[in-house]
Formats: C-alpha cells, structure tokens, sequence
C-alpha cells in the first residue's frame, strides 16, 4: 500500500485541487517526510490559513487546525507556546504567507520559533480567481494586471534568510525527492524552518499567460531550476532567469520555546531568592 | 538474464485519476499511458520501479509494488513439478 496513505484522510480523498495542481504531490512530499521520521500522529499538529494550499490539513490525519487569512503562523505560535512538545507544521500559500501573513512570518522567523513552515508557491491566488500576489513574476498576467505585472516579486529564500530562519530551502514538485529530503531535515531542526514548494497552477496562472497544461508548466520549473551545488560553478549570464533550488542555509541557533523556558526558569529562581531575602529581614526583626 | 529482471505491480485507483497526464510525460520508461481520461500501466513490463510516478501524482492513484521474484522460485525438490519443462519457469 501507498506510504502515503497511513497519513492521510482516506474518506476525504479525493481532493479537490484541480487536475494537474501540484498541490497535492507537496501534500504528498510532507507525508512521505513524515512517515520517513515515524512521528506519532497525536504529536503533529498541522495549521493552515486561506487558500487552494490551506485545504491540505483536512485531509492529512494529524492534529489540524483551519485559521483565518495570513494568520496561520500566529496560531501556531500559539500552539508551540503552549505545547512545546508538539511538532507544529504550517502549510501556507504565497499570498498567505507573504502578502496577509508577511508580518507574521518574518517575526516567526526573527523570534526562531521551533515551526516547520512549508510554502506552496504557485504565484498567484489561485482560489479567488487568479489575482497577481507577492510572488508572481514580473510580467506576468493575472486577473489583476490585465496588461501584465509590473511589481517585482519576493525572493522568499533571501526573505526567510535575512530575517533569520535557520532551516531554508527550496524545491519544485518536479524534484520531489529532494522536496522529500528538505521536508525531512526541516522537521529535524529545532528552530524556524522554511520550504518554498514551487507547484504549477494550471488553471490560472498557465492558463492566463497562455503557458500551457500542468506538463508544460513542470517541464518549464524543471529546465529553470539550477541546484545550488551546481550553480557556483555557473557564469552569472547562465543563470540569469533561473532560479535556484535545495538547501540554502542549515544552522542551529537558540530556539524561542527554550529560551522562554529557560527565563521562565531564572526568574523563579530569582523569586525565590527574593523570598529568602522577606524571611532574612523578619529574622533581622527579631 | 530474463529471470533476474524485477517486475512491478501497478495498483491503480482510477476513480481517483483526474487525468492530468503528469504520470504519463515524465515516466522515463515510458510505462503508463492515458485511456478514457485515466491512467492506465500499458507497459508494466518495461518499468524500473524508480515510483516517479507515484511521487509525483497529485492524487495519490498509482502504487507501485515489487513482485519478489524469490516466492515464485521453489527450491524445495519436493515442491518441484517435475512435470513442467524448465524452460515453463521463465
């Protein structure tokens, strides 16, 4: 039987992602990462925002949660608070993560939280219609920018690296293996972990810049993908309109739950000494 | 040579399938094909179990398992029906 399966709500299958969505194979990637580390269910916790990506925990048979806009890391923040114990995994789109949630995350990943967040990029609102978010391309059409897109879009890498994230990386749903393998060693580190996901949207973005079916769109996120290893070894003019895939930084650092626990720790101790000090000056007294 | 190739067993829930032909234009053997809109493994023999296609799949429709090729063969002579030529094995 498929792996995948063991972790997923089989009553609630067949999804309702689109045909060719890639969606559903990142869904997959973190299930498979999953039953790779052979976590208990009762001890995951998977939250979501609003979107095509935030309709992934209802079928994935773990702890789920279901939220409001761009807000899914702030609950989940809430849940490591409370909980450290628990593995906290936040499946959330581009525009939910970089548009309604940007605050969100890059406090998340200034405070280095111990949560996984996975990013299902696929550069445009999907489920309201296809509007332009953060992370579509320049030029790109979208219902929003009839005449094509004239912002330029987010680098989430650099964006979770320099706001401090100590697990990033980036894969495509055309490079599964490796999506699996960063999926599995952002759930090993302790603090806050970014995956970018790249995933086609056939129905609007393809569709609206007139880019083709889902093949179309995989092989394009394949022949554009440069793997970091490689990609020191490549003249710039190489590189220019690709971008680059696997893992860009790997590092650990004090985790916020810890340190939390750690002053919380501190201040009893200083607490109690000051106690001490109340009984010292009632003896003095005497 | 024939015998020690692996073979593949291709389960596929084709109610599942939504026919978006990803499975079809990246496998590189060139195993599975469309029927009716669904997937279906029209070359099973050819596959090299690299389960691409089962990661890739957006829907969760194809499982591939190996057929262990080490139950078939008897290696009790007890077992052995000594009725069936040995070129039948292969």
């Amino acid at each position: 039987m498929n792996t995948a399966l063991e972790y997923l709500r089989e009553n609630r299958l067949p999804h309702i992602w689109c045909p060719g969505c890639g969606h559903g194979t990142i869904m997959g990637a973190v299930v498979r990462a999953i039953a790779r580390l052979n976590f208990d269910k009762n001890k995951v916790v998977i939250v979501s925002g609003i979107g095509c990506s935030s309709r992934a925990p209802g079928y994935m048979d773990f702890d789920t949660l279901h939220t409001t806009h761009g807000r899914a890391l702030a609950f989940a923040t809430g849940i490591k608070h409370a909980r450290p114990d628990l593995k906290v995994i936040v499946m959330t789109g581009d525009g939910d993560a970089t548009a309604i949630g940007g605050n969100h995350f890059i406090h998340a990943a200034r405070r280095n939280i111990g949560i996984t967040t996975i990013v299902m990029n696929n550069n445009i609102y999907g489920m309201t219609s296809g509007q332009v978010s953060p992370m579509t391309p320049k030029g790109a059409l979208g219902t929003t920018a009839p005449y094509g897109n004239i912002d330029r879009s987010f680098d989430l890498v650099q964006l979770a690296q320099a706001s401090g994230a100590t697990y990033v990386g980036r894969a495509t749903t055309y490079h599964v293996p490796l999506l699996i393998d960063l999926i599995e060693h952002a759930l090993q580190n302790d603090g806050f972990s970014v995956v970018e996901a790249m995933t086609p949207c056939p129905t609007y973005f393809g569709r609206k810049n007139k880019m083709g079916g889902a093949v179309e769109l995989l092989t394009m996120l394949k022949d554009n993908a440069v793997n970091i290893k490689a990609a020191s070894a490549l003249s710039e003019e190489k590189l220019k309109g690709k971008f680059l895939i696997g893992e860009f930084v790997n590092k650990s650092e004090p985790e916020f739950t810890n340190e939390y626990a750690k002053m919380v720790e501190q201040v009893q101790r200083k607490f109690d000494t000051f106690q001490g000090g109340l009984r010292e000056c009632e003896q003095n007294s005497d | 040579m024939e015998s020690q190739k692996k073979q593949f067993k291709h389960t596929i829930r084709e109610n599942w399938c939504k026919g978006c032909n990803i499975c079809v234009a990246f496998c590189p053997k060139k195993v599975l094909e469309l029927r009716n809109g669904k997937v279906f493994a029209a070359r099973p023999e050819d596959c090299i179990g690299c389960k691409l296609c089962e990661l890739r799949c957006p829907d969760f429709v194809i499982d591939i398992e190996e057929i262990d090729a080490t139950i078939k063969k008897v290696t009790d002579a007890n077992q052995v029906d000594y009725c069936l030529p040995p070129e039948a094995h292969q």
